[in-house]
């Protein structure tokens, strides 16, 4: 495919003589967990949606001529830093995107910055990444900590659950959401009874969920992820922590998650993402397409695999208007300057701290019996605008935006 | 233990069995030197650390028989001292890599005289149970960033004058810490006191019975592996630039005994080939994402059926030489 | 209604129960773990893997041949047993001779190959399983509400538990086992196959790790990494109760889980690590583990 690519982009040019179409090269590195925690968050999904982009920007600018590898970080720090470090000095790579585990993420956002690169973030979580760590050279383009835990808190607290309590994976991404979660409960009137951190990788929740039925709090905020909630989810089905009136908030579910649990247990869990595929025609075609790439045809792509799509267009649109996509920082701003369009978010800006802004959906997963098809999920309870979805520029206390 | 080379080559010697050693490390340094211009150099300082790692634990488990399941300890805790005084208090990377360094022997000191009172299985499990402990409180503390790590860690001016963000003198300077590592541990090995290890391997009663206080040769050998440890895990941290969790937990400890096992337990130059051919695996099947777990157990496995003496253990049998 | 450490006290007896539930798990498998080492003296770091394989074999059953949880009781074990038995057969017999490290090194890289496959295949996230109709529900114990499916869980842990100590302690079968492992040449005169009896022990011990895993397929998420997480503490488990002791592995699984249950209430981010705690320790009081036979 990417003779042919080649080859086009070639035919073109003698076509056109070299009057208008000057050829552009990029190299794009999608660095994502492809096998353990986030590989289906992530992994060889967010590869098949990398090939989709790019197949469909090549077909509209065939001067632009896009190499596309991929890497497993592995969840290491430094397996996903050395494997930047190689990227960018010996394969010249232009762009990383995904990168799912925030602690990865800050390491490569370190070393895109210095080797002015860019690098834009759509699996990993840390509003950090847009704050007091943010850099002219990064873009954090799907969700965040900070947008996850004020769609979901805000929204509950404003349907009467106003008093909460918190299963946090005692982990700095954890922590991240519960306090985020904690402001904005409190801020919009709601009250937090308790907390409970547990350790990452728990088997078992029903000691936990015993401590959050005693609370009696409306709420239990799960702050944290994958296997976690997953567990905590079950085992409260089966303590019937649901039928006992309380809920459960998923401040950290993807769609593959609520597919390991199963509608049956999961139903009436709330959560917000910023995309999903069932969402609109444009994205049910795309997740038509994205299955026969990824070979997979009962998987469905999550908002990070969607979010790499989207990132990689308005990326290949600012490298052809500048014609290089060799000076990072410029590239960078030229994304910045114009707004994003895609198929599968739609319009939205990117801020100056880094941070793409478009609309979050407030979800509920459906019961069994309202489930009409296979990957028919949630129903969606709001749209939360693009301006309040995610953290005001100046509470971020970027460096960039303030000095 | 099944890797001892056989010895009846003493009585048969020439001139490529006597400088059998020599020769290797003659081989290596060149190698090493003339790598950098093949080979992505950043890759090499981390196949280097490791290198030294591997061969600290090999001093324990392949001269000594003790098999340490929490090396990572060492290590790990050696490259959060050092990551962190380079950072937050702005120590040279000297220093800092001292301070890494004394970490490791500490914690090492303390480890070993719990841990050397158990034998076998029991000694492993041990040190496992220590690491774990240790794993937890890196988890808990403030500074070590939890499971982002310590990032952005300054290289520094070496001696304040040799400025290490250069990859050139970063190299050099790895390359001169592993060599004097992989030297000391060489010296330790063909010392009187390393015979002593040696045959408390072998037979402990007996060395006991010889009036060897063989625990407190243990410990030396235990405090002296956990420091090897950590001067590699405070150079990985210099080099890399970044200290983690990874660093500190079991999976790392396990990572060390493969690297051992496929280069050759109780060889030289076993751990050092042993890393880099695990280490080179890890980057070349990155792309294949999916199948690195399948492929690194099957060779565990192949190890462990065919090759059990390990690469340069299987060589060294071949050519009937010491390596 | 009293307190203890500000805990009320019908709070801490269901914290205790919970306990005994998750200690359950931990009995079932260190069992198979010291069954496999006091017959083979091989420390089968594949547990985790096979008891992986149990709860997505009841997956596999029930999503392709309609087999249901209780079947897949009996039938999942069986089949997991035999790929444990093929194993052994093929790899893991030319190694009894050999020191410990090289049979956990085997069975490590196994439990590596193993979960690579199932991830390949079925991802990471993991699959729905759900708890069987007859088990759904629960008893309201005035303390806490206990769920039909964990009591269940305890009756069959206990059972099994206590059915494979009388076997080996108590049985003839299980003397031939005990001195096939002390002396086989001896017992092969006495016309026993004695490999045979190793391959159906390792089988066994393998398949009550899969049965443990269907137990768990219900309750918790069936991922491939669900073995890996619980493999170390259960091998912390049967090091405390004393390598190769079946009562200690028993006994130490139920009062690690109970420990490890009020862990949750009093310190929960140590929980995971309270294990380690209690390893460290007993080893530097009784060498051998607390049940375990100096040798």
């Amino acid at each position: 495919m990417k003779r042919t690519i080649g080859l086009t982009a070639l035919a073109v040019m003698l076509a056109c003589g070299t009057a208008s179409a000057q050829q552009v090269n990029v190299k794009i590195g999608v660095l994502s967990d492809m096998s353990s925690l986030y590989s289906d968050i992530g992994g060889a999904g967010s590869t098949a949606a990398a090939k989709l982009a790019i197949a469909d920007f090549t077909k509209a600018n065939p001067n632009v001529k896009v190499e596309l590898i991929s890497g497993d970080h592995q969840n290491k720090p430094d397996i996903g830093s050395q494997l930047a470090n190689q990227w960018y000095d010996v394969d010249k790579v232009d762009l990383i995107i995904d990168t799912p585990n925030s602690g990865v993420a800050l390491a490569v956002s370190q070393i895109t910055t210095t080797k002015n690169k860019i690098f834009i973030v759509s699996g990993a979580a840390a509003s950090d990444l847009t704050g007091p760590k943010c850099n002219a050279n990064t873009i954090h383009w799907t969700y965040d900590t900070w947008m996850l835990a004020n769609g979901t808190g805000k929204a509950l607290v404003k349907t009467g659950g106003d008093t909460w309590f918190f299963l946090t994976a005692d982990y700095a991404f954890g922590h991240a959401l519960e306090r985020d979660t904690a402001a904005a409960v409190e801020k919009n009137g709601g009250k937090v009874l308790g907390k409970v951190r547990h350790p990452l990788n728990t088997n078992d929740f029903s000691s936990f969920l015993l401590q959050a039925q005693a609370s009696k709090a409306k709420i239990i905020g799960l702050a944290n992820a994958g296997g976690d909630t997953i567990n905590a989810i079950k085992s409260g089905a089966e303590f019937g922590i649901v039928k006992g009136g309380q809920k459960f908030a998923g401040l950290l579910v993807f769609a593959s998650d609520v597919n390991a649990l199963g509608l049956a247990t999961a139903q009436g869990l709330t959560l917000t993402e910023t995309w999903y595929w069932d969402l609109n025609d444009a994205n049910r075609a795309w997740t038509k397409r994205w299955q026969a790439e990824r070979g997979a045809a009962g998987k469905f792509p999550t908002m990070v695999q969607a979010g790499v799509y989207s990132g990689i267009t308005h990326y290949l649109k600012a490298v052809v208007a500048l014609k290089s996509a060799a000076d990072g920082k410029a590239v960078v701003a030229q994304m910045k300057n114009t707004p994003t369009d895609d198929a599968l978010f739609g319009k939205g800006t990117i801020r100056a701290d880094g941070r793409k802004l478009h609309p979050a959906y407030l979800l509920e997963v459906k019961a069994p019996s309202e489930s009409k098809y296979p990957g028919d999920f949630y129903k969606v309870r709001a749209t939360i605008p693009a301006d309040e979805a995610f953290r005001p520029l100046k509470e971020g206390n970027c460096p960039l935006v303030s000095g | 233990m099944e890797q001892r080379v056989a010895d009846p080559i003493a009585r048969q010697p020439s001139a490529l069995r006597t400088h059998a050693e020599t020769i290797a490390f003659v081989v290596m340094v060149a190698a090493l030197m003339v790598a950098p211009f093949f080979t992505y150099p950043l890759f090499l300082m981390q196949a280097m650390c490791f290198a030294l790692f591997a061969c600290a634990f090999n001093l324990l488990i392949g001269y000594v028989g003790l098999l340490s399941f929490g090396h990572a300890l060492y290590f790990g805790w050696a490259s959060y001292l050092a990551a962190y005084s380079a950072k937050a208090w702005g120590f040279p990377p000297e220093l800092a890599i001292l301070t890494g360094t004394a970490t490791a022997a500490v914690c090492g000191l303390v480890a070993g005289s719990l841990a050397i009172r158990r034998q076998g299985i029991y000694f492993a499990m041990i040190t496992l149970a220590l690491a774990q402990m240790m794993y937890f409180f890196a988890l808990q503390a403030k500074f070590t960033g939890g499971e982002d790590g310590i990032q952005a860690v300054p290289r520094g001016l070496l001696f304040g004058i040799i400025d290490l963000r250069n990859e050139v003198a970063m190299y050099i300077v790895v390359l001169v810490i592993f060599l004097a590592g992989f030297l000391f541990i060489y010296r330790i090995i063909h010392s009187p006191f390393g015979e002593v290890l040696k045959a408390i391997r072998e037979n402990e009663t007996r060395a006991i019975s010889l009036g060897y206080k063989t625990d407190r040769y243990k410990l030396v050998a235990f405090v002296l592996s956990a420091t090897l440890a950590g001067v590699a895990g405070a150079t990985k941290a210099i080099v890399l630039q970044l200290a983690s969790l990874t660093d500190v937990n079991w999976p790392m400890s396990g990572e060390v005994v493969l690297m051992t096992l496929v280069g050759g337990l109780g060889t030289i130059f076993g751990p050092v080939v042993g890393s880099f051919v695990i280490l080179l695996m890890q980057y070349k099947l990155a792309p294949v994402g999916e199948w690195v777990l399948v492929i690194q157990g099957v060779i565990f496995v192949a190890c462990v059926l065919l090759f059990r003496r390990g690469v340069i253990g299987e060589l060294a049998n071949w050519l009937r030489i010491k390596l | 209604m009293f307190e203890i450490f500000g805990i009320p006290s019908t709070a801490l007896f269901g914290q205790l129960l919970i306990g005994l539930i998750n200690g359950s798990f931990y009995a079932l498998l260190s069992l198979g773990l010291a069954v496999i080492f006091g017959m083979l003296n091989i420390i089968n770091f594949s547990h985790g893997a096979q008891y992986m394989l149990g709860a997505f074999a009841a997956y596999l059953l029930l999503q392709y041949s309609g087999l249901g949880y209780w079947p897949a009781l009996i039938v999942a074990p069986v089949l997991v047993g035999i790929t444990g038995m093929i194993v052994e057969r093929l790899m893991l017999q030319w190694l009894y001779k050999l020191d410990h490290l090289y049979g956990l090194l085997l069975t490590f890289g196994l439990a590596l190959i193993i979960e690579g496959v199932a991830r390949n295949y079925f991802g990471s996230a993991g699959l729905p399983y759900t708890v069987p109709e007859s088990l759904r529900g629960g008893q309201n114990l005035g303390f806490m509400f206990l769920p039909n499916y964990r009591a269940w869980v305890i009756v069959a842990s206990l059972t099994i538990c206590f059915g494979t100590w009388f076997v080996i302690e108590r049985t003839r079968l299980g003397a031939n086992l005990r001195a096939a492992t002390e002396n086989p040449t001896l017992v092969r005169a006495f016309g026993i196959n004695v490999p045979r009896m190793i391959t159906l022990t390792y089988g066994f011990g393998v398949a009550l790790a899969a049965f443990a895993g269907v137990m768990a397929a219900p309750v918790y998420n069936v991922s491939p990494q669900m073995g890996s997480e619980l493999i170390i503490v259960v091998f912390a488990v049967v090091v405390i109760g004393g390598m190769g002791s079946i009562l200690g592995a028993i006994i130490t699984g139920f009062g690690l889980g109970v420990i490890e249950g009020l862990t949750k209430v009093f310190f929960p981010e140590a929980s995971n690590t309270v294990i380690f705690v209690i390893m460290a320790i007993v080893l530097l009081v009784r060498p051998a583990g607390l049940f375990g036979r100096r040798t």
